[in-house]
């Protein structure tokens, strides 16, 4: 919104800091990640199913961190309307991705619109340090402003 | 100046005596059902021996007097305060109860519902922050105004009997769904976020002191069938607090067991996703267990569209669970209108009114009557996201719901309705929005006074619905409080608006961005607190309308948990 750098320099400026990010990867969207939403139960897509275990890009929104500084935060479809790490009876969208940072960092672009990159991961799993669920997630991930 | 000083004083004297003493379970001048069950607390402070934390009632030892044995707990949860504890006791007898925990002393009043029973059914009706602008607005929309006349009245207006109610918690003067349902289903005042019980220290949000709900007392004691109908997610505060026993409303798992554990014959609503076994993909549970199977097992025919649940009700079911969508059902303006929202995800949701039709078809076979609890909860999740259309629809769909449950009472005469909001939201009808009126900003185009002409909205449908929202002077149903937000006072046929989004840091938020491009659109600088992302209830009472059997009893100003006693008299509930 102030710099007007092309998209890629800016994410170029980012890279020298976050070794591991770098194009060519499969881009997963949000809008593909799942083939079904049922009452019962949801059904990863065949896309997400062919590309798990390997290194993918998605782009999102940073969700407002649990703790200013760590390897964890939530990348949303959309912009969070709540703060479900504030707020006891905020529910979390069903279609989040949770990520693990390589490194620990401080996670000072929470709210803005981020490009991540890392290795999908998928089915329910409980991190043992916050006892949060997540279905898809991003291992040994970077991420830059996109 | 001395005057503020000695009050201050005085303030600190009471405030700080209040903290040394020991707090009693039912609250002082709590109105307990004969027969009804309660968990009795003391909490004393800090770790008295056993024999100094004494206790009577009416004079005698608590366990005499309820006929079991208590326990006593030094440092509960090791905290600062010991407690003394009988869980599930109940009185058989009307009349004032004195307990006495040292200098504590509080007075319940113990009252019975004297035969004969007036009511065989009861529904109740929760328009959740059903308010009065929210009345005034579906009325214009759905019956039209011309000449300062309606064409016609709501049903939830066209009542003989009507009260006004108070919703204060015993915390605060504003409440939320849990403990203001609370409230109507126990007969005793909760605070925020505590569902069937009072608020104690323990640590543990399902330790502290319980009340009997509505759902658990009516079968116990009567055998009647229970429904718990909403179109929100169905462990949302209002359907739960039929079942649950909960300080913390957001306990979603733990209240599917409750759920579980009362077994309302009909329950219907949204939120499935903590009802599937851990490991489904989408499932919000900590464990494998999966209630929709486990109910099924349990006799129950289980619902996934509205095409399946009206099939239950044709194929005679007497036991059903609907569960329509992951989370919220969506609302009648997005999917009958706009098709936006989750629609796309989940193309046949029920109407409300299909959904108490079906309840009504299962329930009317028991022959010892059913109490039935509908809500349409989106009136209220709209209104804090400042999405006044979508509010409006869903109080038309609560209009037409109360309407089959109308058609239904008429056919006996043996069933009492009642139609309340839960809380209020601070809601008024200011004017019109009219696009004639020259400017493109919200200040501009609103009309009030003389210039605040009837709205242009096309005739409404057979069911009070005008088919669409977007017309050039449409109703300024306008919100008293409000996060940072853009604002063009024009409808959100995108989808329900997002007024604030998250910001950078924990706890703060900012105006949507995307409202902010809208035209005409101008940045409302919030007026609530900074840890605030939507609009706010407020403590302003609200109106109840009922019919049938027990009626008459509604009459003036009433605290809230006066509408159980009602319920629970009409039904003869007590010993
Ligand atoms: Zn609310």
């Amino acid at each position: 919104m102030t710099v007007s750098l092309p998209r890629r320099l800016v994410l170029g400026g980012v890279l020298a800091t976050l070794p591991g990010l770098a194009w060519g990867r499969e881009m997963l969207r949000f809008d593909g990640l799942y083939k079904k939403y049922g009452v019962r139960g949801m059904e990863f897509s065949d896309r997400v199913r062919q590309l798990a275990g390997t290194p993918v890009d998605i782009t999102g929104y940073m969700a407002p961190p649990l703790k200013a500084e760590s390897n964890f935060f939530v990348l949303s479809s959309e912009p969070l309307s709540i703060c479900p790490f504030c707020e006891s009876d905020a529910d979390w969208p069903v279609d989040i991705v949770v990520i693990y940072l390589r490194h620990v960092a401080p996670l000072t672009s929470a709210g803005a619109r981020v490009t991540v990159s890392g290795r999908l991961d998928t089915g329910s799993w409980s991190d043992p340090d916050t006892g949060f669920v997540s279905l898809l997630r991003l291992m040994d991930a970077a991420y830059a402003l996109a | 100046m001395s005057l503020r000083v000695v009050l201050t004083v005085g303030m600190l004297a009471a405030a700080s005596a209040a903290t040394q003493a020991q707090t009693i379970y039912p609250l002082n001048r709590a109105d307990i059902l004969t027969g009804a069950k309660f968990d009795f607390k003391v909490e004393f402070p800090g770790a008295p021996a056993e024999a100094d934390a004494k206790v009577t009632i009416a004079g005698r030892d608590p366990a005499a007097f309820f006929g079991k044995p208590g326990t006593f707990v030094r440092n509960e949860d090791g905290q600062d305060y010991s407690s003394y504890v009988i869980r599930d006791v109940s009185i058989p007898t009307a009349g004032a109860v004195a307990v006495e925990a040292g200098a504590a002393k509080v007075s319940w009043d113990v009252y019975a519902t004297p035969a004969p029973r007036k009511a065989k059914n009861v529904i109740l009706f929760i328009g959740d922050g059903l308010s009065i602008a929210h009345r005034t607005a579906a009325r214009i929309l759905s019956k039209g105004i011309a000449e300062g006349k309606y064409g016609g009245e709501l049903e939830i207006d066209d009542m003989p009997a009507m009260a006004l109610i108070s919703t204060a918690g015993s915390d605060s003067i504003v409440t939320d769904s849990a403990n203001s349902m609370s409230a109507y289903t126990s007969g005793h005042k909760s605070c925020v976020n505590a569902l069937g019980v009072y608020c104690a220290r323990n640590k543990n949000t399902l330790d502290h002191p319980k009340v009997e709900t509505l759902g658990e007392l009516t079968k116990r004691r009567l055998g009647m069938a229970v429904g718990v109908v909403t179109n929100t997610e169905i462990e949302d505060a209002t359907p739960a607090g039929m079942v649950s026993h909960t300080r913390r409303r957001s306990d979603y798992n733990d209240i599917v067991e409750m759920f579980y554990k009362v077994k309302p014959d009909v329950i219907m609503g949204g939120g499935s996703v903590n009802w599937l076994a851990k490991s489904t993909p989408g499932s919000r549970r900590t464990d494998e267990r999966d209630y929709i199977k486990m109910f099924e097992a349990d006799g129950y025919t289980f619902a996934g569209t509205s095409t399946e649940m009206l099939a239950a009700g044709k194929a005679g079911a007497r036991k059903l669970l609907g569960l329509f969508n992951t989370g919220n059902v969506d609302g009648a303006l997005d999917r009958m209108f706009l098709k936006k929202g989750t629609v796309g995800r989940f193309p046949d949701q029920p109407d409300l009114t299909d959904q108490v039709r079906v309840s009504l078809d299962i329930l009317s076979k028991s022959d010892k009557g059913f109490m039935l609890m509908v809500e349409s909860g989106r009136i209220d999740k709209y209104s804090h996201s400042l999405d006044a259309e979508r509010a409006i629809y869903d109080t038309i769909m609560l209009d037409n719901a109360v309407k089959v449950a109308k058609q239904f009472a008429a056919k006996d005469n043996d069933t009492l309705i009642i139609v309340v909001g839960d809380h209020a939201h601070p809601v008024s009808v200011i004017g019109v929005y009219d696009d004639e009126r020259p400017g493109q900003t919200p200040r501009e185009k609103l009309g009030v006074y003389a210039d605040a002409k009837a709205p242009n909205y096309s005739k409404p449908n057979a069911d009070g619905y005008p088919d669409s929202v977007d017309v050039s002077r449409r109703i300024a149903l306008n919100f008293g409080t409000f996060p940072d937000n853009c604002f063009n006072a024009k409808p959100y046929l995108d989808g329900e608006n997002v007024p604030a989004v998250a910001g950078a840091t924990a706890n703060t938020f900012v105006a949507n961005e995307k409202n902010c491009t809208r035209p005409g659109s101008v940045r409302m600088t919030g007026n609530i607190p900074f840890d605030g992302n939507t609009e706010t209830h407020s403590g302003d009472d609200v109106l109840l309308t009922a019919m049938g059997p027990g009626s008459d009893m509604f009459h003036g100003h009433m605290p809230n948990v006066r509408v159980f006693k009602v319920i629970a008299t009409a039904l003869g509930l007590g010993e």
